[in-house]
């Protein structure tokens, strides 16, 4: 079966160690997460996992079910890239002095849609959203440069279709 | 009157965290605490000084016992068993139990000790990370640092442990906790929001699944412990009578239906009889209830059941299509399930199908079971020894066992009469699970006899519980099928690699004076004709007995479908 890349989205009570009782149901079935970001979601007190895996969709069909099945879970779903809108963050750290000379500044800011978060003599925090091809093309335009430091967010995803959303919410709210 | 309006509903206790932990024991009515003190427990232990009266407390011989023991305790009675350890090497001796309870779907509360919050993570004496550790092998746990946690904690962790399919579930208590003051007030757990233990039966399941069983020319039933678990007996045997289906038993389900009921045509899986296993390849329509597709039961998937439509009743959802392709998923209680399931199909009998069976069990019966159960010469057979205990126990005991060939012949010769009788380790294969777990289903079922069927290896991995059931008198009859091996790898040993018997061979002491040691009377025998005394002397005996049979050093179990073939290629020999 395919491998293909699904983001799986849970929502679950905020308790201690969860994060560690879901991720080992990737860690027994030998998955490797891509990219993982947990945060309150929009009803109180409950938190949304966002979980990027490449596996089969068998696979993760069982995953989400085995997720859902923790006590402390209140539902989980798959989707796959083309049914939510998803971003990553990105932000890099470089030397004003290499950057700051001529019309690159400019450039890299136009270019690229990104934005300056602060600025000191030796060097510059240039931040950029996207996807992970975006932001990695600014990375590779800014190693000549070098690149004193670089990080990336894990993905954050919602779900496009209206209807599931408000099936979802109606979910996760009513108990 | 004044008095009554002022004196509020309920009213709450001032106590300490250790006391109440005792306290939340006594609301859930707790008959037995298989524990073991140490450092971190010891405040619970000091509060159960005053409990003696209400709460019984095992002195196992080391945590994995008092977990085993729990575990027979649950398995016997239908009840939570509960488990009290210290921290570190306390709270990790119980692993094993946990994750061999967590693959059983068996309800355990484990409470251990901690050591004080302001030492955690500072890798003090005898801490470790008992929530991290037995995160993936229990249905929740959760680590309580202030005392007034503990009542909510604890009501949350028996309602999870015993309710949709149950499972071990863990609490771990800082030092501090247990010496913390809280105003007690128990409030049993009725439901927790993000947790939903019984799916809703969906009508539309039952109805299809009662129209593909009706239309059913050779349907076969899987019936696994959930039948047992769902206290759903009476609504299973309703159904199968009503629809005369050949139902067919997991290693877990063994006793949910009479040994001897006509539609009963014996075990599934790799040691199971040969009908069930070959005709599960025959069979159009397929139905499984509270069973899980085990790949002993299924041997290879890509030959399993193809030709069959598949009927698959649960509680839990994440066993739909796990391993076996579904076409009716019927999720919910199978007591309820079976009950409306029942009222939809149509009174029926599968004369010829089961027939079939008959036939199958006629070849089996010819080519291996009159060989087990009535040798007439040679060494003894574990399978005579069984079919012996059978003449005196006629159905009614509880049956142990451990894990390995004398399990598997145990388990396909002993007659039952009823449920919750068969007690063994299935899916973790647990060796040292039987000696406990029999002490412990002893003291839950103190009106039942209860017969411990152990290898030569499996005994001497808990042979210390031989101890607690000295200390408690609990009447265990323990019987040891000993072929001074390693049985079952040296079976595989001989049939997949060569006869190579690498480090299967076992030199093994007097276990007959070692039980002597313990105040426990017991007898070795290798003579058949000295069988049926022995088995008398046993039962007779006021007391915990050990039976030592020497049995066949190179004895098979028969038929086998061997690792990663189909069902169909089941062998007989």
């Amino acid at each position: 079966m395919e491998q293909k890349v699904f983001t799986i989205s849970a929502f679950t009570e905020n308790s201690i160690g969860l994060l560690n009782r879901i991720t080992s149901m990737f860690t027994r079935r030998h998955l490797n997460i891509e990219s993982l970001n947990t945060s309150e979601s929009e009803s109180p007190g409950i938190y949304r996992f966002t979980i990027v895996v490449k596996t089969t969709e068998e696979q993760v069909q069982k995953l989400v079910l085995q997720i859902e099945k923790q006590v402390e879970v209140l539902k989980a779903v798959y989707h796959v890239d083309e049914e939510t809108v998803f971003q990553e963050i990105a932000l890099y750290k470089v030397s004003t002095k290499s950057v700051a000379d001529g019309n690159l500044v400019e450039k890299l800011i136009r270019d690229n849609n990104a934005r300056i978060l602060s600025m000191e003599q030796e060097f510059m925090i240039i931040e950029k959203t996207g996807h992970k091809a975006e932001t990695q093309e600014l990375l590779d335009f800014l190693r000549p440069y070098g690149v004193i430091e670089f990080v990336r967010s894990g993905r954050i995803s919602v779900i496009k279709p209206m209807e599931e959303s408000e099936d979802l919410r109606k979910r996760i709210t009513n108990f | 009157m004044e008095a009554v309006l002022t004196k509020p509903v309920k009213e709450t206790v001032k106590t300490t965290g250790a006391d109440a932990v005792l306290r939340v024991l006594v609301e859930e009515q707790t008959e037995f605490i298989f524990g073991y003190p140490g450092g971190a427990i010891m405040p619970v232990y000091d509060a159960l000084y005053h409990y003696q009266d209400k709460i019984h407390h095992v002195l196992n011989r080391h945590e994995q016992g008092c977990i085993h023991a729990a575990q027979g305790y649950a398995r016997a009675t239908g009840r939570v068993g509960v488990v009290m350890a210290t921290s570190g090497p306390g709270a990790t001796n119980l692993i094993t139990g946990i994750a061999d309870a967590m693959i059983d779907s068996t309800p355990l509360v484990c409470i251990t000790g901690q050591v004080g919050s302001h030492l955690l993570g500072s890798d003090a004496f005898q801490e470790t990370d008992i929530i991290s550790i037995s995160m993936p092998v229990t249905k929740w746990n959760f680590q309580v640092t202030r005392a007034e946690e503990l009542p909510a904690a604890l009501a949350r962790a028996f309602y999870i442990a015993r309710s949709g399919r149950p499972g071990p579930v863990l609490i771990d208590i800082t030092k501090d906790a247990q010496f913390g003051d809280l105003d007690f007030l128990y409030k049993k757990c009725q439901e927790i929001r993000s947790y939903k233990p019984v799916p809703k039966l969906d009508p539309n399941q039952v109805k299809k699944a009662a129209d593909l069983i009706n239309e059913a020319q050779r349907p076969f039933v899987l019936f696994g412990q959930g039948v047992i678990l769902g206290k759903a007996e009476k609504e299973f045997k309703a159904f199968v009578e009503k629809t005369g289906i050949p139902s067919a038993w997991t290693l877990l389900g063994l006793s949910a239906l009479p040994t001897d009921h006509p539609l009963n045509v014996g075990m599934l899986g790799m040691h199971g009889n040969y009908g069930p296993n070959k005709l599960t390849n025959e069979c159009d329509v397929l139905i499984a209830i509270g069973m899980r597709f085990d790949d002993r039961v299924t041997g290879n998937l890509a030959s399993y059941a193809k030709q069959a439509r598949v009927i698959h009743l649960d509680i839990d959802p994440a066993e739909i299509n796990k391993n076996v392709k579904v076409d009716v998923p019927v999720l919910g209680d199978c007591k309820e399930s079976l009950t409306e399931l029942t009222n939809q199909v149509r009174m029926n009998s599968h004369a010829k199908w089961l027939e079939l069976f008959r036939k199958h069990d006629a070849l089996e019966q010819e080519t291996v079971i009159q060989d087990e159960i009535k040798p007439a010469t040679g060494d003894m057979k574990m399978g005579e020894v069984i079919e012996e205990i059978n003449k005196t126990t006629k159905g009614d005991a509880i049956l142990v066992t451990d894990v390995g060939q004398h399990q598997m012949m145990a388990c396909r010769y002993t007659q039952f009469n009823q449920s919750k009788s068969n007690i063994t380790s299935g899916g973790l294969g647990t060796m040292g699970f039987c000696l406990p777990a029999a002490l412990g289903a002893k003291l839950g079922a103190p009106e039942r006899d209860v017969i411990a069927v152990i290898g030569d290896g499996g005994f001497q991995m808990t042979i210390q519980e031989l101890g607690t059931i000295f200390q408690t008198k609990a009447a265990v009859k323990i019987v040891i099928l000993n072929n001074s091996f390693l049985g079952m790898v040296r079976q595989w040993q001989q049939l997949f690699f060569d006869k190579r018997y690498s480090s299967t061979e076992l030199e093994n002491p007097d276990f007959v004076e070692i039980a002597q040691g313990y105040g426990i009377k017991g007898q070795s025998i290798s003579e058949r004709s000295a069988l049926p005394e022995a088995i008398e002397t046993m039962m007779k005996h006021d007391g915990s007995y050990l039976l030592e049979v020497h049995v066949g050093k190179e004895d098979n179990v028969f038929p086998m479908v061997p690792s990663g073939a189909s069902v169909s290629d089941i062998r007989l020999s």
